[in-house]
Order: C-alpha cells, then sequence, then structure tokens
C-alpha cells in the first residue's frame, strides 16, 4: 500500500508561496530527506533573505535566521561548534550567488562539512522581479527592462559549474523539478547531499532549477515549460562533481 | 621611584627584546611595569622605539616623552630624543653607530661602542644585550644574576649556544668602562 | 591572587577569551589587533578548541552567530574598518538576542585610515553598531590587566543578558605590556542556553533564532523587551573609575589608555596645587552618568579627554544636564597627547576659573 502523507519533518503550517511556486516541491524534498535519514532532531537549518525568507517555520528540525547572502558562514559557525549536528542553508540565487558569493565560494573551498540547497529561478522574486545574478542573457526583469545584456548587466553565473572547480566540494548536482521524472532525481540528490554530510565528506550543493510564475508573469504551466526551453540549455542539469563516482562506476 | 626608559634605534636592533627583558624583570621584582613599542607597517629596518616604565606606584601614561634613561642605537633616535632626556639622566649610546656627541651637561653620558664589542667578539646581533650589560652597571636598577637569570630563562636548553652567546654579552656590556 | 606574566593587552584578550571558556574563535587580519588572532590560532588547538580564518569580517561575524545561535561561547576581533564591515552582522545578533563578545582594537579613522591607536570608534561602538534600536554592553580597558579582566565581565555579561559585548580597546592598548593576572571566577549563576539552535534531540520544541517580524507590534515588542534587558544592564553592570573627584574643581572625563595619559597630568597637577580629579567610564555603554551628575555638584568644570574629535562631548553633558562648562582636549588620527599637553589644558582651565 502507498501512502501519501506530509512529511513528519515538514511543519504543519500554510506555505505562503506564490501559486505555482516549486519551493513548496524542493521543501518536501528536504523533509522527505530529513525523514529518510531520521536527522530531523539533530538537524540545524539556516534560513536566507529572499523569497524563502520564512523557511525557518516550515521545518521541524531547529532553525536560524541568516542576514542576506551569509548562511554558509552561520552554517559553519553552527558546524565547526557543533560537529555533530547536521546544517543545511536554503538560499535562492540572489543569496547564494551575489550578496553572498564570497560566502559561498569560502565556506566550499574550506569543504565545510554541509548541505547547500540552492533554488535557481533566474530572478528576485522577494522584492518583486529584479534581475537576479543568474538572469539569462535576453531575459525580462523589472532592472533588466529591455532583457539582460551581457554588455550592459554582465553575464549570469553558472553555480555548479564555477564550484566543481574548488577542492572542498564534495559533490555538486544541478536537477530540476519540472516533471515528476526529475523532482524523483532532486530527491535522490538532496538525500545524497545530506547522506554525504552525516558521512562526513564534506560540501555539496544541489542546485534546483525553480519557476517563479508570479515574477515570470507566466501560469504554472507555461513558467515549467519556459524554465525547459530556456533554463536548461543555459544551466544544463547534472552531476558536476561527485568524489564518490569513481567508486559508484565500479 | 620611577624610572622611565626609551630604546630607540632601528627595527632589527633588538629594541623591543631589550625593553621586554627590563619589563619582565621588573615584574618579578613585584614592581609596577609598562612596555609600549611604537609600531609600524615595516617589521624590519624602519625606526623602532619602546618606552618602558617601572615604578612602585601605578603607571599613568605608558608613553615616555623625556626619558630617565635614553638607549640610543642609532644616529636618527639620537637626534631625535637626547634633547628630551630630563636633566640628571642618563644617555646610553651606541658609539660604533653614533659618531656625534651630546653637548648636554645636565645629563650622564655613557658611549659604549656595542655594536663593535659584539662583531669583535663572535656576537654579531647582541649589541643590544651588550647594551642592557652596560645599563645594569649604570642605573643599578636591577641585580646583575636575577636579569641574567630571567632573560636566559625563557630559553630552551637545546639552544645552549644561544644562552651561552647571552650571558658573554651581558658580561661584556657590564664589564666595559665607558 | 595568580601567578602574573607579562603580555601584550592583545595576547591577554585572547588567553582571557580562552581561561573564560571561550574555545571558538572567528577572525580576519588587521593591524593592530592581529596578535588576538595568532595567539588564538596557536593556543586553540592546544585546549580542544577552533579559531578558523574567515574570507573577510562579514563572514566572521556571521559564523560567530552561527556558533552563537548554537549555544557556544564565541568570540571575534578586528579594527575599526573591519568592526564596519561587522556592523551588519552585529545588528542581526542583536536582533536574535545572542551573546558573544565583538574585539574593536581601534585604530584612526576614517576610511584606511591609519594604523595607530585611536579612540575615533566611539559613536560607533556606543550609538550606532548597526541598524535598528540597539545597544551593545561596551567595555573599555585601560591596562593590560583590564584587557583580560574586561574579556571575563564581557562574556558574563553578555551570557547573562544575551546581548553582544563589545570591548573597545585600542592599537596602544593592544600592543603594549604590563603583568597580567588571569585568575576567573567560577560563575554559577549564567543562565542555561535553552534557546540555542543546536538539534531539539526530539526532547523539546524545535528552536528558532530569527530577527525578522512581518507584524510591527511583535518588533516593537521584541524591542521593548530587549530595553526592559537593556535597564538591567543600566541598573546592575555600570562601571567607573574616580580618583580624587571629592574636592576636584575640574573634573576630567576620560576612557582607556587616555584615561591612563591624564592620570599622570593630574598628578603633576595636583603636584601644582590644582584641584582636579578623574572620572573613568570602564562601561562606555551603559554610560556611568550618576557618578558625573554627582561631580557637577561641586565640581565647576568638566574636560573631557579623548582619542578622536569629542565624541563623548555630549554624553557627558547629558549625564550633567548642562550643569556645568563641559570642555574638549584630544588627539586624533593616531596621534598620541602627551602628559604635558594635557596638564597644559589643565593649567590654561584652572586660570580661567581662578579670575
Amino acid at each position: 500500500m502507498i501512502v501519501f502523507d506530509k512529511p513528519k519533518a515538514l511543519s504543519n503550517v500554510p506555505l505562503h508561496y506564490c501559486p505555482g511556486c516549486t519551493h513548496g516541491i524542493v521543501h518536501r524534498l528536504v523533509a522527505e530527506a530529513l525523514d529518510a535519514l531520521d536527522i530531523t532532531d539533530r538537524t540545524v537549518g539556516v534560513a536566507p533573505v529572499g523569497c524563502s525568507v520564512f523557511a525557518y517555520n516550515y521545518f521541524e528540525c531547529d532553525m536560524i535566521q541568516a542576514a542576506h547572502g551569509r548562511a554558509p558562514a552561520v552554517a559553519t559557525g553552527v558546524k565547526r561548534t557543533h560537529p555533530d549536528t547536521i546544517v543545511f542553508t536554503y538560499q535562492g540565487d540572489g543569496d547564494l550567488a551575489a550578496i553572498g558569493t564570497a560566502e559561498t565560494v569560502h565556506s566550499a573551498t574550506r569543504g565545510e562539512n554541509i548541505t547547500i540547497i540552492f533554488i535557481n529561478n533566474a530572478i528576485y522574486g522577494m522584492t518583486g522581479g529584479q534581475m537576479a545574478p543568474t538572469t539569462l542573457p535576453g531575459q525580462v526583469t523589472t532592472t533588466s527592462p529591455y532583457g539582460r545584456d551581457p554588455k550592459i548587466q554582465g553575464n549570469p553565473v553558472r553555480v555548479c559549474e564555477m564550484l566543481s572547480t574548488l577542492d572542498g566540494v564534495a559533490y555538486a548536482e544541478r536537477v530540476s523539478v519540472d516533471s515528476p521524472k526529475n523532482i524523483n532525481n532532486a530527491k535522490k540528490a538532496i538525500k545524497k547531499a545530506f547522506q554525504n554530510q552525516i558521512d562526513g565528506k564534506g560540501f555539496s550543493i544541489v542546485e534546483v532549477l525553480s519557476t517563479c510564475p508570479t515574477n515570470w508573469g507566466m501560469s504554472p504551466a507555461d513558467s515549467l515549460e519556459w524554465l525547459r526551453q530556456n533554463m536548461m540549455p543555459h544551466y544544463p542539469l547534472g552531476v558536476y562533481k561527485d568524489i564518490d563516482a569513481k567508486k559508484e562506476e565500479n | 621611584m620611577t624610572t622611565k626608559i626609551l630604546l630607540a634605534g632601528f627595527g632589527g636592533q633588538g629594541i623591543l627584546f631589550a625593553g621586554k627583558q627590563l619589563a619582565k624583570t621588573a615584574m618579578y621584582s613585584d614592581l609596577q611595569v609598562s612596555w609600549l613599542p611604537s609600531y609600524g607597517p615595516e617589521m624590519r629596518g624602519g625606526a623602532a622605539n619602546c618606552s618602558v616604565i617601572i615604578s612602585e606606584e601605578e603607571i599613568g601614561s605608558p608613553i615616555v616623552t623625556a626619558p630617565d634613561v635614553l638607549i640610543a642605537l642609532n644616529l636618527p633616535s639620537f637626534d631625535k630624543f637626547e634633547p628630551a632626556i630630563v636633566p640628571g639622566g642618563l644617555l646610553i649610546a651606541d658609539s660604533t653607530l653614533i659618531a656625534k656627541e651630546s653637548t648636554r651637561t645636565d645629563i650622564r653620558i655613557c658611549r659604549i661602542p656595542a655594536t663593535g664589542l659584539a662583531s669583535e667578539n663572535g656576537l654579531d646581533g647582541f649589541a643590544n644585550v651588550i647594551i642592557l650589560g652596560q645599563l645594569l652597571k649604570q642605573t643599578g636598577i636591577f641585580e646583575y644574576q636575577k636579569f641574567l637569570d630571567l632573560m636566559i630563562g625563557g630559553i630552551p636548553a637545546a639552544k645552549a649556544a644561544l644562552i651561552e652567546k647571552n650571558k658573554r654579552a651581558l658580561e661584556i656590556g657590564y664589564n666595559y668602562e665607558a | 591572587m595568580g601567578q602574573k606574566v607579562l603580555m601584550k593587552g592583545n595576547e591577554a584578550i585572547a588567553e582571557a577569551a580562552i581561561k573564560n571558556g571561550c574555545l571558538h574563535f572567528f577572525g580576519y587580519p588587521i593591524t593592530p589587533q592581529t596578535e588576538i588572532s595568532e595567539y588564538m590560532a596557536k593556543r586553540m588547538p592546544k585546549v580542544g578548541g577552533l579559531c578558523l580564518q574567515a574570507e573577510s569580517e562579514v563572514a566572521a561575524i556571521n559564523m560567530v552567530m552561527g556558533a552563537a545561535a548554537s549555544g557556544t561561547r564565541v568570540m571575534t576581533s578586528s579594527s575599526s574598518p573591519g568592526i564596519s564591515l561587522k556592523s551588519e552582522g552585529i545588528s542581526y545578533i542583536v536582533g536574535c538576542d545572542l551573546p558573544c563578545v565583538i574585539v574593536n582594537v581601534q585604530r584612526g579613522g576614517p576610511g584606511l585610515g591609519g594604523i595607530q591607536p585611536s579612540q575615533a570608534d566611539y559613536y560607533q561602538a556606543t550609538k550606532a553598531n548597526g541598524h535598528g534600536d540597539l545597544h551593545l554592553f561596551v567595555v573599555a580597558p585601560a591596562s593590560v590587566q583590564e584587557m583580560a579582566s574586561l574579556t571575563g565581565l564581557a562574556f558574563d555579561v553578555a551570557d547573562k543578558y544575551r546581548t553582544p559585548a563589545m570591548i573597545l580597546a585600542d592599537g596602544a592598548l593592544g600592543q603594549m605590556m604590563e603583568p597580567v593576572d588571569f585568575a576567573v571566577e567560577e560563575k554559577t549563576d549564567l543562565p542555561e542556553k535553552t534557546w540555542a539552535a543546536n538539534g531539539h534531540g526530539g526532547k523539546r520544541n524545535k528552536n528558532i533564532i530569527n530577527s525578522l517580524f512581518m507584524d510591527p507590534n511583535d518588533l516593537e515588542n521584541s524591542i521593548k523587551a530587549r530595553f526592559a534587558r537593556y535597564a538591567e544592564i543600566e541598573a546592575n553592570e555600570t562601571r567607573w573609575e574616580e580618583l580624587m573627584v571629592d574636592d576636584a574643581d575640574i573634573v576630567i572625563v576620560a576612557y582607556g589608555i587616555t584615561s591612563r595619559i591624564c592620570k599622570t597630568a593630574i598628578n603633576a597637577a595636583r603636584a601644582k596645587g590644582i584641584k582636579v580629579g578623574l572620572i573613568r567610564p570602564i562601561t562606555l555603554w551603559p554610560f556611568p552618568k550618576a557618578p558625573l551628575a554627582k561631580a557637577a555638584e561641586t565640581a565647576k568644570h568638566f574636560l573631557v579627554c579623548e582619542l578622536n574629535m569629542g565624541q563623548m562631548v555630549d554624553d557627558v553633558k547629558v549625564a550633567i544636564d548642562c550643569a556645568r562648562p563641559v570642555s574638549f582636549y584630544g588627539r586624533t588620527g593616531g596621534v598620541m597627547p602627551s602628559a604635558e599637553e594635557v596638564l597644559a589644558e589643565i593649567e590654561k582651565i584652572a586660570g580661567g576659573l581662578a579670575k
């Protein structure tokens, strides 16, 4: 018998996210991983600034709300002083790849034994649709109203590719939540990113391509199609680094 | 009774080390003491000076502007601080490096070729300790043996040669007739 | 009394932190406080602790936040420009009611300024150490001994009232050596950190460490609750030193290294028959208003001395309700006044009073 139930690690409160937003899916996947690994009671989550700022209300583990971009530094402070806890951050693209780039890169290169869930939806959602570090060339936002021109606004950043070059990174994978199949892959990736931490392997990041129907100005269904047509070619899904990859192949 | 000592020279001459030996001995003599370096961005070669105040009472300002004792290890330091020595104070100058002589008549002047004595005796780098030996003799501020024991007390036994060099340098300085 | 050791002020802060149970330090090198980081890097591994050099001051203060949020006694240190970078994190730490100790070994500013001793961050430390309605418990040591003993106090007050505490020192105190005694009193009255986010173990409800309130009434209530604790700190933790105030015509108000210079000047002035005394704030926040108000009943003139352009003057005027003239003497930019300069200022004021 298959029972569809709310994961225990997900709090019993309504989420504040917009209709069609994929944050809810990713929250569920995180909670399922906490349940599956039975680690909620020793987990500390770090919420960002951005749409998922209220994440501290949504997980049943202890939570800390960090300043914009600083979640990996806060997570470092928790993990280094409490090595037996499981520490994760949940961050959007502005938080992780713009204002918090230094904290991201340096926690990664130090090989902090933490798990980062990174939501890439190519836009600033919380403030109402401004250009993100991951906004695609040509993409219209309120601060790139004529479409992002790399000559003016610069190029978007590919986080998994960048971090995969760093020695401290144990695991970097880009997934998507646009289809049941991809959601299943995302679920495995997120669980693995937590398992790595339990096993003491080091820095693990899962980048999740996500939609923002409200600020993209599309229906949820159209958003999923836009993600497939536009984001996936620019941000290819896949494993960018996995220190266990060779072992698994054998 | 308060003694204000100013040690001045180039970085690398062991100015701060010499001041620290005075401060340490003062502490173990149950006296109040402060040691204040003038610090700059350069670790070696720039101007270095250090204020040491030794007192039976609580020490106020740790800055020595009018020294009772000036130890000058180079000409710029001599030029800058010699006029500031209090009347009745003491100047100890390394005469190897400072050819110029003080014209003051209201202070005691002690010229010792510390750098020269150091090289003659295979003690390069120990001119500061030679000067300290002369300071002990001129001021009687600390008992010789106590000062020596505290100075070499921190050196690990494995560095016996270093202990020996410090001993000899202090002795040469103390015995020099200025 | 324990055994005294000769140590730099910066090293004394580091050793005192360790002796007071702080086994985690996050920092970033900057002159003139780098000895703190270096001392921590050397000592922490030997006492089972951790010294981590962060990629920036911003990261360091947020590592402190994470450590404090999970219930750890933790410290960071910097000098003026680095404290500006930390101010974001400090505001969040206040907003989350987290205890920690932040050291500022001040140098001259603004901008990159200089590397010589300064007290030009008085405003920042006492009035604006981050955005929002907030205070820090701020202590101003005046000797290497106080660098150690006030470090212990800073940790205890931080833990007791769930507030960050700042040690506001300066480059001279950081670099100078004096004998120091590290005797630490056993603390038994500090509250347990039941609020910490370090894994609930299934034994309690989850803890949330957070400074965000969407309802302004909730935010206002949280601030008022914090200010109620500030009132307790003011009542219980204000500290100062008085020297020859009772018969003084002129009362100098000075803290930190400047108070030492003033003491020398005061002794010289007394020898000349000038009745001058000193009130030395040991806590800059809370500011010791009461002894100043009391001194204003008898003193004729207040002279504020600082290594800045007169940042404490307003606090003194408020404390004495402008009942007496308040003048200022100081040097800034990293210049230290001599005791003779302060003495000249005292004599000038005394001359004016005699007329």
